[in-house]
């Protein structure tokens, strides 16, 4: 049965680790759902945030062959604790004046911020798990999405 | 005088160095070229000959060896015959190959040695030039990204950005190389970096925060092998490469001898137990022996030592051993419940897996009747083939081979029907004397890892098995054996067809042969007669007999090309989609 997990990596931030681990992925025939790169705590190492999918083998194989990888330093399956989880979107949607305001009260509901303004259209800002970035996406389909971008989930375990 | 005699004339002249002395002579700090830098590291790791083939890339590294006496450079003909070569040394003498070629095709043409050496886990140095950095990513004349080519068939990969770097860089190499599970690592070397000074430092100690192989196995998972053993009625070990490459064959063979289980070894693994010992029963798998197929399938219990299940072994995976509970120990953790369901994971070196283990197991009564079950299988359907006085048989070759030399010899194979017969008929007593290509099944192997595993061992007899396609794989290698009087004896097992193809079209396919004919191969006596290595022909047992004997007494390299039948099969098999007790045994005496 398959499950969804997502797995903190520490790498050495070299050239070509994104190539070795996306690689990894690529050659196995291991899926990934969303990928994120950027620095971490300590200087010279990047975390890497990959969401995945599997059976309990595959998701153990996964781990395992991330760990054999040398530019790999850790590999922290974080949804196997209680975790954060966010995502950022930015969503352009046609807002001519007259909807404005209705599109307005959507954005304050979801505690999302209005990022740009334009004649036409409205760059909205929304943080949150995936499930809200896929809700916010949903009520603002009828406007007219112009254009629609999202970061992957980056995560982190609580305490 | 050419420049490679004046060069060779230059290395005699001076007195060979004792390996103190050269440490003491590389170690100091100086202010020297990339090029002259890793030179003196390689020296540093103790390499003693380095195989090769220079070009536009490597032209500062091969200047800087001009007159260089302090390790040997062997040129091949073609770089896979300089990575096969590293290869049949590292596998025969458990130190680490070195090979360098130039930038692009050179590069590109060591990928199939690489992915070799990767699959069966050779602990390889693979130096590679490459343009310089300026240059890199404008597709410049014989770049290649070798860095991402290889990423997916080597353990790790360096592209070396300035030349300070590199004395951290082979040293860590080397280390990543030659621990944990063994596998290549790459090091390529753009032109700028073989001809920058810089300063020298040797660099000892190896810092990698993310390799920390474990080498100790876990005590409560040995415990749980304990105890499994305890309660076995019909155990088997099946023991693989990582017993050899552990060297744990002593420790194998005290545990075997005292508990009584019967073993069987991989492809990997043959000369990691002594094959005529009555409790080995030869090899699983595809082309296993029927008791050892039989015993596998209905083991209770299976201790796996160092071998990867490999779908060779296991053919039909979810019908494998039904019955068995599975104990498996690997250095690489990641082989463990890869292909087979572990019961017991045990990460570990084999020998300290088995040092953990001798202390406290002894021979079980409980046992007795399983190997009377499986002395029974041995005797109802044994190794065996239709033996001719007319025709030459392939199976009859191999014996007479392992006869004339008393098993002793180290035996290098290519890929086919030949290295299944020569796996099957040759009994191998020692580790590091069977040297296959066995993960990767690369054609052209055979006669470039002989090289190698002569120069590492110049002392013992080095004996190649070919077939008639393999051999003409890398038969341009013939050259390097002449020319430096590598006395390896290389036999071809000829039967003028690519004989595994065969065998699968006739079983597999209804005997529609397709594209399978080598009719029209070169006459292998003149072709070796024009390398300048001595050639023999046998077509029946009494020529084979003398043209073997002839080539073994012949002080330099020969070729004995044997003229065998083509419609000869490798028995028993077992075709895919099935169990490996679903065997096909074929003709029986």
């Amino acid at each position: 049965m398959n499950r969804r997990c997502t797995l903190a990596i520490l790498v050495n931030d070299q050239p070509g680790v994104l190539q070795r681990v996306a690689g990894l992925f690529g050659r196995r025939g291991f899926n990934i759902s969303s990928i994120t790169v950027g620095a971490s705590e300590e200087p010279g190492l990047s975390r890497m945030v990959i969401e995945t999918e599997g059976d309990k083998r595959t998701l153990e194989q996964i781990q395992k062959q991330l760990n054999k990888l040398i530019d790999v330093i850790k590999v922290v399956e974080v949804s196997a604790q209680p975790m954060v989880s966010r995502e950022l979107g930015l969503i352009k949607v046609n807002a001519e004046p007259s909807v404005r305001p209705e599109i307005f009260g959507l954005v304050d509901t979801f505690r999302a911020s209005v990022v740009d303004v334009s004649p036409h259209s409205l760059i909205i800002q929304v943080v949150g798990t995936s499930e809200k970035v896929d809700a916010m996406i949903e009520l603002l389909k009828p406007y007219g999405i112009r254009e629609l971008t999202r970061t992957g989930v980056t995560a982190m375990v609580r305490g | 005088m050419s420049v490679q005699q004046a060069s060779q004339a230059q290395a005699q002249a001076q007195p060979q160095r004792s390996k103190a002395e050269l440490i003491e002579k590389w170690s100091k700090p100086e202010v020297i070229t990339g090029s002259e830098m890793l030179l003196r590291s390689l020296v540093l790791e103790g390499v003693d000959t380095v195989f090769g083939y220079p070009g536009g890339a490597v032209l500062y590294i091969y200047d800087a060896m001009y007159g260089f006496s302090d390790f040997h450079h062997l040129l091949t003909r073609h770089e896979q015959g300089a990575i096969h070569a590293a290869d049949g040394y590292a596998r025969s003498t458990g130190k680490v190959g070195v090979v360098i070629a130039t930038s692009g095709p050179g590069a590109t043409n060591l990928v199939t040695g690489i992915a070799t050496a990767h699959m069966d886990s050779t602990p390889l140095v693979i130096i590679t030039g490459n343009v310089v950095q300026q240059a890199i990513g404008t597709d410049a004349f014989q770049e290649a990204d070798i860095v991402g080519i290889t990423m997916p068939i080597t353990k790790h990969s360096y592209l070396v950005r300035k030349a300070e770097d590199l004395p951290r860089i082979i040293r860590e190499a080397f280390h990543i190389a030659n621990t944990g599970r063994k596998g290549p690592v790459l090091i390529d070397i753009p032109k700028d970096v073989s001809a920058a000074k810089g300063l020298f430092q040797p660099v000892k100690e190896v810092k990698l925060r993310g390799y920390n192989p474990t080498v100790v196995p876990n005590r409560l998972q040995i415990e749980k092998l304990l105890d499994a053993i305890e309660k076995a009625e019909r155990p088997v070990i099946l023991a693989g490469g990582g017993v050899i490459y552990s060297g744990a064959h002593e420790e194998l063979y005290e545990f075997v001898t005292r508990t009584g289980i019967p073993i069987t070894t991989t492809l990997l693994g043959l000369g990691g137990f002594p094959s005529g010992h009555e409790l080995h029963m030869g090899m699983p798998g595809m082309h296993g022996t029927y008791a050892a197929n039989k015993a596998l399938q209905n083991a209770d219990l299976i201790i796996n030592i160092g071998a990867r299940f490999d779908d060779r072994v296991t053919m039909r995976v979810d019908g494998f051993a039904p019955h068995a509970k599975i104990a498996h120990a690997d250095i690489d953790p990641a082989e463990i419940g890869k292909n087979v369901a572990t019961d017991i994971p045990i990460v570990g070196d084999a020998k300290l897996v088995l040092q953990a283990l001798l202390p406290e197991v002894r021979s079980n009564p409980k046992v007795e009747a399983w190997r009377q079950q499986i002395k029974k299988w041995q005797q109802e359907h044994p190794l065996t083939y239709k033996d001719s006085d007319l025709v030459l048989k392939p199976q009859w070759v191999i014996s007479m081979i392992y006869e004339t030399t008393k098993g002793d010899a180290i035996v290098t194979s290519d890929v086919g029907q030949h290295q299944m017969w020569a796996a099957q008929y040759y009994k191998f007593n020692k580790p590091r004397s069977w040297i296959s290509s066995g993960g990767l099944g690369t054609m052209g192997f055979g006669l470039p890892s002989a090289i190698g595993a002569q120069i590492g061992n110049p002392d013992r007899l080095v004996v190649s098995i070919n077939g008639d396609g393999g051999i003409q794989m890398c038969a341009q290698e013939l050259a390097v054996c002449a020319i430096h009087n590598i006395p390896v004896k290389v036999a071809i097992i000829n039967n003028q067809v690519l004989g595994m193809v065969r065998q699968w079209q006739e079983i597999i396919y209804d005997e529609r042969y397709s594209h399978i004919d080598l009719a029209g191969s070169p006459d292998f006596v003149k072709l070796a007669e024009a390398y300048g290595v001595k050639g023999f022909r046998a077509t029946n047992k009494e020529e084979a007999r003398r043209a073997w004997e002839a080539a073994l007494a012949h002080p330099g390299p020969a070729v004995v090309d044997f003229v065998v039948p083509k419609e000869e099969n490798v028995y028993p098999m077992v075709t895919q989609g099935r169990t490996i007790d679903e065997m096909i045994l074929g003709d029986e005496e």
